[in-house]
């Protein structure tokens, strides 16, 4: 993947169970901002894109961005095209505020652009 | 000490044989005193009640205001609350919605309003008692209590299966004691497990409830006997099984007969008192007559109607399948909520018609229930609220009996065919103030055993309500001059003048330590809360509580 | 004194919507060593709990007595135009009964985070009812469980040993054995190994494949065709179809995949109607998985005081509901609330960019056990017991069964219900003030 280059993915925003344990200690904690500070991609469309675990990428949904380490995810676990953050500050900044009358605004499923930022390597 | 001086007023006390006199009432410290002689116990608080009638504060012995099935119904139905007046906040009082089923303050502030001072939520299932005391915490004014619901429990099945009373009781006092309860309910009984279990529904009480090897006419006879045995102040309540099926009259008729003169009360014996056939609408037709005769040769049966009003409403019980045969029969949403071990629950919105025929001719049952029970003493007012209506159509409903010429004009306005099917057109009978004081106030608290509520004897709780006397009797029962309770004047001007917390009513039987082991052992195997987790504390109870004894063997 | 060894039996854990109260808790001092029977959550909750240790109040970032900030913060909800108060998920059901009090005398929006995780399942239950029951009827006699955007291995990881998969009931005596489990989702998730049935579908096509299914079940003919894109077969659903048809007791168990992803309240109603339709042949049942441990309670307690389950404005003197309009996002985003109270939630650190914006530039309260980025935005902030290790009192379980709170230790810092209780007070003799000096 170019620099730039941007491709459509859907994001699954969900607990995760490192992140609800981490959450006892506290938000500020290491292992909570680690856990919820990362995306998810399947291992396929990491290596199609010739992303590594810890390069950053930029994630993009309208208006709203954030630059974010990407992980593979465990095999099997996402099909290809869909994205997973542990639910937390990260993943609630690219959520829009429009509740379509419910209240409840769109925080999984959501279209992100995902393109690459930086690699872990060169950082 | 507060002593409160109620001067020159009509009263209606009908357990002391007070019909329509003046007389001067007392109350000191909440309660009723004789006239004091001591000069120095001068009242504290004087009310000038002349020209106005006094009755002791009304007693609504079944309703559906406090628990999980009461609040479903508030939170599925937003609708039934946009266009219904509100309860506004004051500096005073909390505010509420109102609808079919009031928020809990404005259920509070709406039974005071209407000269009520005791309620009874007729349907908890144990497992929920301790939602129930919350509601009932912030339900002010009024005392309120509720009955448990035990005709489809396990351990109650088990025990009336294998026969064994003696453990019937003791679970059925232990299970009153850790849920803080009133009295014994049975809904459906039997029917409602043969639902949970996948059945389709109880259409005889001698039909065996399937894995628990006992029949309908076994649950009547063990709990009515166990309620008796236990001495609790109310005798069992019943919801007969067959709840609203069109030739459900045998079914009560066969319950009735299955009591074999133990006491009971049948509860809103209007939706039991069909004929016809089951699918077979043409015939549906009115069984009051055959029904009441049995009620007027049986003191120890007593009955609240269950009144059918027209309009929009709720109806929540806690019978499941009949939620979901109203769900057929009106296509309207449906909320089902089984509670594991003791119950079921059916909430679905109605809409009753005059130009129904068999909505009319349910209101016209109901009519018939009044009219045709001779002895006022053995049948209370009811809505079922609000299964056949808001209990804010209390007024209504005297209007109906007091006054024969308003009911034949109601009777000119619905499905024609009522007067074919019921015997209402031919009924000439208007109850008098001092019926309407019995089948409000004086008989439910009877039946209830509340021995300090329902009269102004000396000793009484000095609930209290004031009307203005007139002529227009609807206007006379919707805004009370004043509402007093334990002495204190809560009402006035139908406005709210102090908010009390009212008392919960509970029973706290006895029972053989023994027999808890067998009990934990049950518990433990099916329960998923922990056996010590299940029982309410006293520090549930609204203004601390207060306790009814059971009455010794 | 220091360090006594105390041990709490039928101990309740808050942490999920599972409110598992079989804990054994053994407690040194003010620490919990041992949590017996509690989950890797539960374990997590009790044993690395971190009480606050900062000051119990502060105002704007000063340390302050619990009295002054208690004034403050009634200061600030009385004098605003339109306060609203959010979260409660996470407290007692007697401190969320006097919240909703102050929000009745102060004019205000209450709203719960049930807005954010299952109000579509709310506003989807006032659509088409729902056909629910307590998690022992599941336990006890459920053949046929499903779970549909739910992913209990790691938010929930006691249900299906305590409630659903695993345990012998009256009816189900093998357990596991006498029941079929089948898991939807459009992640593999780590709870799919559990399942005899996985269906994985597409994101986004929760809708179509239920209708699909109420289709079946009705008998209405469908084609492969129409379920282009879902990523199942005619095969699968019909397949599943005949399951729930022929299940004695069947039980559809609905996660936040329903109610957060577009479609929300409609996709919930498509599974409610789904198990409402299939007691025409069977008993069938739908629960959702709730959340934070007393998010129900929340519910509860917001219903019975107002009518209304979240999202409540009290501004006209009367409780208004309306999704969209009264609940917290939408009032934060579009700038309409001029001061908050935030009850054991932390909106600045995940509610949307314009909704933390605009709070952080109103005044208002923040109550938590610990430092969050709300608490750190907050003008005044409280430091709180926890509830169900430090405080007793009353949750619901995401089934509404009610259930006792027994703490383990005292907490240097009040409870929640304390300090709205005495704010109440404050808020109360403000109005009369106010009032007195109007006339």
């Amino acid at each position: 993947m170019n620099k730039n280059d941007e491709e459509l993915f859907v994001l699954i925003s969900g607990r995760s169970t490192r992140q609800g344990t981490s959450l006892n200690e506290s938000k500020f904690s290491k292992e909570y901002i680690e856990e919820t500070g990362v995306v998810q991609i399947c291992p396929e469309d990491m290596a199609r894109l010739g992303l590594v675990a810890g390069d950053i990428v930029c994630l993009r949904a309208d208006q709203r961005s954030i630059n974010i380490p990407c992980v593979a995810s465990k095999e099997k676990e996402l099909p290809s095209g869909l994205l997973f953050m542990a639910y937390g500050d990260w993943s609630s900044r690219l959520m829009g505020s429009d509740t379509h009358g419910t209240g409840m605004p769109n925080s999984k499923g959501t279209d992100v652009f995902l393109s690459k930022v930086c690699s872990s390597k060169t950082d | 000490m507060s002593i409160t001086f109620i001067k020159g007023g009509k009263v209606y006390d009908p357990v002391n044989g007070v019909n329509g006199e003046i007389r001067d009432i007392w109350i000191k410290d909440g309660k009723i005193i004789p006239p004091p002689v001591d000069p120095a116990e001068s009242p504290q608080k004087v009310i000038d009640a002349t020209g106005r009638i006094i009755m002791p504060g009304g007693v609504d012995m079944h309703c559906h205001i406090a628990g999980p099935k009461v609040n479903l119904a508030r939170k599925m139905r937003p609708e039934d609350k946009r266009h219904a007046p509100h309860v506004s906040r004051t500096s005073l009082t909390r505010s509420g919605t109102i609808g079919s089923v009031p928020s809990t303050f404005a259920t509070g502030y709406l039974y005071a309003g209407l000269g009520y001072t005791t309620a009874f939520d007729a349907a908890v299932p144990p497992l929920s008692a301790r939602h129930a005391h919350e509601e009932l915490q912030d339900t002010p004014i009024i005392d309120k209590g509720f009955f448990l619901l035990l005709g489809n429990n396990h351990y109650a099945l088990q025990q009336i299966a294998a026969n064994d009373p003696e453990k019937l009781r003791s679970f059925t006092s232990w299970l009153l004691e850790s849920a803080k309860g009133y009295a014994i309910k049975l809904v459906n009984p039997g029917g409602v497990e043969v639902w949970k279990s996948g059945g389709a529904k109880i259409c005889e009480i001698d039909e065996d409830i399937g894995h628990f090897k006992c029949t309908p006419r076994q649950i009547i006879k063990g709990l009515s006997q166990t309620a008796m045995d236990i001495g609790l102040p109310h005798p069992v309540h019943i919801h007969c099984n067959n709840l609203g099926i069109p030739g459900n009259w045998r079914t009560t008729l066969s319950t009735m007969d299955a009591l074999e003169g133990r006491r009971a009360h049948l509860t809103h014996i209007q939706f039991h008192s069909y004929g016809g056939e089951p699918d077979d609408q043409g015939k549906f037709c009115s069984k009051v007559q055959e029904l009441s005769d049995f009620v007027n040769s049986h003191p120890e049966v007593t009955v609240d109607v269950g009144q059918v009003l027209f309009g929009e409403t709720t109806s929540m019980t806690g019978d499941g399948p009949l939620g979901y045969y109203l769900h057929k029969v009106t296509g309207r949403k449906w909320t089902s909520a089984d509670t594991e071990m003791e119950a079921g629950c059916g909430i679905v919105p109605m809409v009753y018609k005059e130009k129904s025929f068999v909505n009319a001719l349910q209101w016209a049952i109901g009519l018939e229930w009044y009219l045709l029970v001779k002895d006022p003493w053995q049948i209370a007012m009811s809505t079922d609220h609000p299964n056949g209506g808001s209990f804010l159509a209390y007024p209504e409903i005297i209007q109906l009996l007091m006054d024969r010429n308003y009911r034949r004009e109601v009777l000119k306005r619905v499905h024609p065919r009522v007067l074919e099917r019921s015997c209402l057109k031919d009924l000439d009978r208007e109850y008098t103030l001092n019926e309407i004081a019995i089948i409000t106030r004086a008989g439910p608290a009877r039946m209830l055993g509340l021995k300090n509520k329902g009269h102004l004897g000396v000793g009484a709780d000095g609930d209290i309500t004031i009307y203005n006397e007139s002529s227009n009797i609807l206007a006379m029962f919707e805004l009370p001059f004043m509402v007093i309770k334990y002495g204190k004047v809560v009402v006035e001007k139908s406005e709210i003048r102090l908010q009390v917390p009212g008392n919960t009513l509970h029973v706290s039987p006895s029972f053989d330590d023994g027999l808890v082991g067998d009990i934990r052992k049950w518990f433990e195997s099916y329960y998923t809360i922990q056996f010590e987790n299940y029982p309410v504390t006293a520090d549930y109870l609204s203004g601390g509580g207060t306790m009814i004894p059971c009455s010794k063997k | 004194m220091q360090n006594e060894l105390k041990v709490v039996s039928n101990a309740t854990c808050t942490f999920c919507g599972c409110v598992c109260d079989d804990i054994e808790l053994t407690v040194e001092g003010t620490h919990i060593t041992k949590a017996k029977n509690a989950c890797v959550l539960g374990k997590a909750w009790f044993l690395n709990h971190q009480g606050g240790d900062g000051p119990a109040a502060r105002i704007r970032g000063k340390e302050s007595t619990v009295e002054e900030a208690v004034e403050e913060a009634a200061r600030i909800l009385v004098n605003a135009r339109f306060p609203i108060i959010y979260g409660l998920s996470d407290t007692t059901c007697e401190a969320q009964r006097i919240a909703v009090a102050i929000a009745d005398w102060v004019g205000a929006s209450v709203d719960t985070t049930t807005s954010v995780c299952h109000g579509p399942s709310g506003m989807a239950f006032q659509g088409v009812g729902e056909i629910t029951c307590s998690l022992g009827e599941v336990r006890n006699r459920a053949d046929l469980v499903i779970f549909w955007g739910s992913n209990p291995a790691e938010s929930h990881p006691r249900h299906w040993g305590r409630y659903s998969t695993m345990p012998k009931g009256l009816f189900v005596p093998n357990g596991r054995k006498d029941r079929t489990v089948v898991l939807v989702d459009v992640r593999r998730t780590k709870s799919a190994p559990a399942a005899d049935i996985f269906l994985q579908i597409k994101p986004r096509k929760d809708f179509e494949v239920l209708w699909m299914l109420r289709a079946l079940v009705k008998g209405i003919p469908i084609q492969e065709s129409d379920l282009a894109d879902t990523g199942v077969t005619l095969e699968q659903l019909q397949n599943l179809v005949d399951k729930m048809k022929a299940c004695k007791f069947g039980v559809l168990f609905f996660g936040m995949g329903l109610s957060m992803t577009r479609g929300k309240h409609l996709n919930v109603e498509a599974a409610l109607a789904l198990a409402r339709d299939l007691n025409a042949f069977t008993r069938f049942y739908a629960n959702p998985m709730r959340g934070h441990g007393n998010v129900t309670g929340a519910d509860n307690v917001v219903s019975w005081q107002t009518g209304y389950p979240f999202g409540v404005n009290l501004g006209r003197g009367y409780p208004r509901f309306n999704p969209g309009e009264f609940t917290t996002t939408d009032t934060l985003a579009r700038k309409e609330a001029d001061a908050a109270m935030i009850i054991a939630s932390d909106p600045m650190g995940n509610f949307s960019q314009e909704a933390r914006e605009h709070l952080q530039g109103i005044p208002f309260i923040a109550l938590d056990t610990k430092e969050t980025s709300t608490t750190r935005a907050a003008a005044v902030s409280f430091t709180t017991a926890t509830y169900g290790i430090n405080v007793p009192g009353t949750v619901y379980r995401m089934d509404d069964v009610p259930i006792p709170l027994r703490p383990a230790f005292e907490s240097p810092y009040p409870s929640d219900e304390k300090i709205l209780h005495a704010l109440e007070k404050k808020v109360l003799q403000l109005l009369r003030e106010k009032l007195q000096a109007a006339n």
